[in-house]
Order: structure tokens, then C-alpha cells, then sequence
């Protein structure tokens, strides 16, 4: 089953004046199963509509979206965030971890935020920063965190949901070359080694590398 | 909520000038109920303690003692109805009293009240020449077995007790035989003096609807009042309520203002944090939720803190000097009003909450 199948998506935003912008137009896309795939364009080329689409944050204007074999092409808010709960994973461009939280609570929010299940997500919290080597640095608040680390921990809270899809915003914009590379190396073998797929948004060629397909995308236009 | 509670625990600093303001506020709030309830309990006591169904004046004495008359042929006419089982005479008579040890011009206040039917807390009638006094006069001096002085005749009454909440008008009541009452009417206010058989106003128990029925009964001759209502119309009581009501309603919106905008610009620093909780799957209310009891707990700690302040406040008054008196009672419904204040201030963020829109986590650097 394919992790993610967009089928002609428009977004068509009306602007205040009354005149409408296509943030995306006629866009087809599909991501498989433990695929990772690279979404690259300049900036306003559509790259965010489509991810904030693909991750339930936005309805499209037209078209059908498909999450794991759910089609969600016509869900309301509530049904969207109850799907971003269970399905959806997002690391964000600032990291945006919450500040008052330690590395642990940062990933036992969102059980907190949907259906609670206490101990299992607090051993899930545990596995996850093992896994991520940061057992010892669970206590920590995100201040009393290196910038690879807060990273790590937002790539934990993206995956304690067992998400069907990861989205990765800009993942490595804040960060210098080689911490960028490490840290794509990072996304890829967490991945994989969960066969998580994932769209990492980008608009740095260099991190294509570690993907296994790169989608370009201008003016809201998809070409692989 | 677990979040809003961490972000409470954590982050004091974040909220302490808003609890710190809130405090003030609710100090002051504590204080102004204090003291409309030590105004009223002045004032009202010796109605208060009233063991009657109705208390009946002559027509035109608008529930003033000095300006109302109970002659014999209406208290029999109220006698005679069915619903009254029993009826007692009532009179009062506010002089300065002189106090051993104090001063020639250090009078205590004092309301004098001869009465047939014992009210509550008060023992029967005691002999003539002889007074229970209420607890306030303490302050003043005044102690069991002394002799004190009313008025400008200079008439003894000797202290065999003391009693409780039977001030009236802001002087100590002082609770004495028909005799002795009638005694100092005639050496002090010789022109309010009365004859034998009338009283000012009379306390009836009867049925519990007695009052509606005895104005009618004496055709029109008395207004009668139940307990509640008697304590009502004492002059100035309803004026003073409303004063203090009016106070206590501004400083509440004081304290809505305050908790509004702050929540509101705590709102504000947060819609980045928010647009991310969104989009992992949050929903409004349960941040809204967060704020709330952010809000609640913020007012609960101030509350608690003004209510300490507030007692140690009242322990440090001089007992007597000021009309206050701190309840339990007032206390909570100050922080009942606060949490109401708090609720509405903290909903003014709803609208923000709803807003924020999940997209904003994505595609910004902050």
C-alpha cells in the first residue's frame, strides 16, 4: 500500500482583492511504502501548500489525497485533526519543541493531546530516545539541548504516533553543513529502519542524497 | 491541561505579575466584604437576633424605633389575630455611655433595648438596674460586674453579661428589663418618653405569613415586617449594601480586565506554539482548556494568599476600631467572584485559540 497518493490537487487561495492564486495546481503525487522522498523548489513555489495538504493541515481545493489506503480528500477539521493525531508525523523548520518540556515530554505530548495511553506512551517515549541516543538527555529542557539533539528529539515526537507518513520541513535550514548532513543521515536511517515513509521539504539540492527520489516543484507544478 | 499545569509549575516568573496583581485585587475585594459585613453586622444585629415572625411599627415610622409608636389598643388588635401566639414590646433608646477608667469624654456608643421576648443569644429580661451587653463594648472597656453610665442623666446600669451580634446602628447593644429601659427614656430623653403600656414596636411569632396579615388587621395603623425585611429597612442599611455592591462590582471588573488582557497577550506570545500543538493534533479547546486553568489556578493562589493577608489584617485592627468583620463566608464568595472574573477574562482568548491556524507551523522559522 502506498504510503501517500495525491491525485490532481489544486489550492487555489482567494486573495483579499478578490483575485485567486493557484498554490498548487494539478498536482499528482505518489510516495511508497518506506519511500523517502525529496520536495525541492525555490521559495513560494507551492512546496508548503502541498506538504500542509499531504499532512492533513489544509483541505484541497480539488483533488484526492490518500494517506495509507485513507482517502481524506473530503474531511472536516475535526476529522483532520483527529487524523493528524493517529497518522501523521511533522518535524518542523524551527525544531518547535515546547520550551517548558523536557526531551520526554516533548514526545509524551502527543499522546497527551490525543488518546492517552499513559505507560505505553511513556515507554514508547523511552524506546524512542534510546533509539535516538539521547537516553541520558531525557530530563533535559530543549535550552539545556544541542541543535542536533533538539532535532533528534523533534524527529521522536514525529514518530510516537507510528505514523503512516513523516513530513520534514526544512529540517536542516537551521542548521550548518555538517550538523545538516548528520542529521539527514539521522531521518534516513530512522526511516528505514522503521519503513516510514517520509517528504522532506527542501530547497537545498545537497540534501536530495540522502532520499530515494527527489520531486521538484515550481509554481506549483510537480515534475519528478 | 498536564501541559498548561507543567507550564504553571515551571515557569512561575511567567505569571507572577499577574498573580501578584490579582492578589491586590483580591485583598481588595476580601477587605471591602469585611467591611460591608462588619457595617451590616453593626448595624443589624440587634434586628438580626430577633426570634420573630414579624416585627411591627406604627405606620408612619418608615422601621425607625424613635418615630414609631405601639399603643395598647393595636397590640391588642394584633393580639387577637390567629396566626399570633405570642407578642413582646420592644423599645430603644442611644445614648454615650461613660465607662470606668476611661475618660470623661471617651463615651462608648451604646443602643439600649428594653424588651418583653428574649431574641436570640439574649437571656430573659434581666432585673432592673441591670444589663447584658453586647461583645463589642468590650472594646470599649466595658466588663462584667461594672457599672456604667448612660447618657446625660448619668443612669447606672450594671454589666451582668455579655452577648453577641446585638449591635444596632454601630453601637454595642445593650439589653435591659421594660423598667430600666423605661427609666433611662424618661432621665435622658424626657421628650421621647412614652406611657405605661406603649412600646415602639413589638415582636410577634406566630405563623409564618403573620406579617402579610397584622397591617390589615390594624387597619392600617402598623407596618410589619418579617425579620429579613425589618433588617432591610433600617435607615441606611439598603444605601450602604448599594454602596459597597457598587465597589465591589467596578473592582471585579478591574479584576476581569486584568485577567483579559493578560491571557490575551499570553495568548499572543504563544499562536506559534499553538499553530504546532494544532498541527500535531491538539484541538482548540484543549488549549483553550490549558488557559483556563491556567487562569483558575493563577486566581485560586491569589485568592489564598489575599485571604492570609486578609486575616493577619484583621488580627492587627484594633478590635472595635474599625466596623470589619472577616468570614469565612466572605472569603469564598470573594474567590467565587474571582473565578467568575477569571473565566470570563480568560474566554476573551477564545476567539484567538480558534484561529490559529495549523498551517502557520508549517513553512515559517518560528
Amino acid at each position: 500500500m502506498n504510503a501517500l497518493e495525491l491525485s490532481d490537487v489544486r489550492k487555489i487561495y482567494t486573495m483579499g482583492d478578490g483575485s485567486d492564486v493557484v498554490a498548487l495546481d494539478h498536482a499528482s503525487l505518489t510516495v511508497a511504502d518506506d519511500e523517502i522522498v525529496a520536495l525541492v523548489g525555490p521559495s513560494g513555489s507551492g512546496k508548503t501548500t502541498l506538504c500542509s495538504i499531504a499532512g492533513g493541515i489544509l483541505s484541497p481545493t480539488e483533488g484526492r489525497i490518500v494517506v495509507a489506503g485513507e482517502d481524506i480528500s473530503d474531511y472536516g477539521d475535526k476529522q483532520l485533526t483527529a487524523f493528524r493525531q493517529q497518522s501523521i508525523g511533522f518535524v518542523f523548520q524551527s525544531v518547535n519543541l515546547v520550551p517548558f518540556l523536557n526531551a520526554k515530554e516533548n514526545l509524551t505530548v502527543v499522546d497527551e493531546l490525543g488518546k492517552r495511553t499513559g505507560k505505553v506512551a511513556q515507554q514508547r517515549a523511552d524506546q524512542l530516545l534510546e533509539e535516538l541516543g539521547l537516553a541520558d538527555r531525557k530530563k533535559n529542557l530543549p535550552s539545556q539541548l544541542s541543535g542536533g539533539q533538539r532535532q533528534r528529539v523533534a524527529i521522536g515526537r514525529a514518530l510516537m504516533n507510528d505514523p503512516k507518513l513523516v513530513l520534514f520541513d526544512e529540517p536542516t535550514s537551521a542548521l550548518d553543513t555538517e550538523l545538516g548532513e548528520q542529521v539527514m543521515e539521522l531521518i534516513r536511517m530512522e526511516m528505514k529502519r522503521r519503513g516510514t515513509s517520509a517528504i522532506v521539504v527542501t530547497h537545498d539540492e545537497r540534501i536530495t542524497q540522502f532520499c530515494d527520489r527527489s520531486v521538484h516543484i515550481i509554481d506549483g507544478h510537480l515534475a519528478a | 491541561m498536564k501541559l498548561a499545569l507543567k507550564e504553571l509549575r515551571r515557569r512561575p516568573g511567567r505569571f507572577a505579575t499577574a498573580t501578584v496583581i490579582i492578589t491586590l485585587i483580591a485583598i481588595l475585594l476580601m477587605f471591602l466584604g469585611s467591611l460591608l459585613d462588619g457595617l451590616i453586622r453593626s448595624s443589624t444585629g440587634a434586628i438580626r437576633a430577633q426570634d420573630a415572625d414579624a416585627i411591627v411599627y406604627s405606620s408612619t415610622a418608615q422601621a425607625s424605633f424613635p418615630r414609631s409608636r405601639i399603643d395598647v389598643d393595636v397590640r391588642a388588635q394584633v393580639e387577637g389575630l390567629p396566626g399570633v401566639e405570642e407578642t413582646g414590646g420592644i423599645g430603644l433608646v442611644q445614648l454615650g455611655a461613660r465607662v470606668p477608667g476611661n475618660g470623661p469624654r471617651d463615651l462608648a456608643n451604646v443602643a439600649l433595648f428594653g424588651y418583653q421576648l428574649a431574641p436570640n443569644g439574649v437571656p430573659e429580661p434581666p432585673p432592673a438596674g441591670q444589663a447584658y451587653a453586647d461583645d463589642v463594648l468590650e472594646a470599649d472597656g466595658v466588663e462584667v460586674g461594672m457599672t456604667i453610665l448612660l447618657g446625660p442623666a448619668r443612669t447606672p446600669v450594671e454589666v451582668i453579661g455579655f452577648v453577641s451580634d446585638t449591635s444596632f446602628n454601630g453601637q454595642g447593644g445593650l439589653w435591659t428589663s421594660e423598667e430600666t429601659w423605661r427609666a433611662t427614656l424618661i432621665e435622658n430623653r424626657p421628650d421621647a418618653q412614652l406611657a405605661d403600656g406603649v412600646w415602639q414596636a413589638l415582636v410577634v411569632r406566630g405563623d409564618d405569613d403573620v406579617a402579610s396579615q397584622i397591617d390589615a388587621a390594624t387597619s392600617g395603623a402598623t407596618d410589619s415586617y418579617t425579620v429579613t425585611e425589618a433588617v432591610n429597612a433600617i435607615p441606611g442599611v439598603e444605601e450602604q449594601q448599594g454602596t459597597f455592591s457598587q465597589i465591589i462590582g467596578v473592582t471585579i471588573a478591574v479584576a476581569l480586565v486584568v485577567i483579559g488582557l493578560f491571557f490575551a497577550l499570553l495568548t499572543v506570545e504563544r499562536l506559534s506554539l499553538y499553530g504546532v500543538l494544532k498541527a500535531l493534533g491538539a484541538k482548540s479547546m484543549t488549549i483553550f482548556g490549558g488557559l483556563m486553568v491556567q487562569a483558575v489556578v493563577v486566581t485560586l493562589i491569589a485568592s489564598a494568599v489575599a485571604a492570609v493577608l486578609v486575616v493577619l489584617l484583621d488580627l492587627l485592627i484594633p478590635p472595635g476600631s474599625i466596623p470589619i468583620f472577616v468570614s469565612a463566608g466572605s472569603i469564598l464568595s470573594s474567590t467565587a467572584l474571582l473565578l467568575l472574573a477569571a473565566a470570563v477574562g480568560c474566554s476573551f482568548s477564545l476567539r484567538r485559540v480558534l484561529k490559529v491556524d495549523p498551517a502557520s507551523a508549517i513553512g515559517t522559522t518560528s
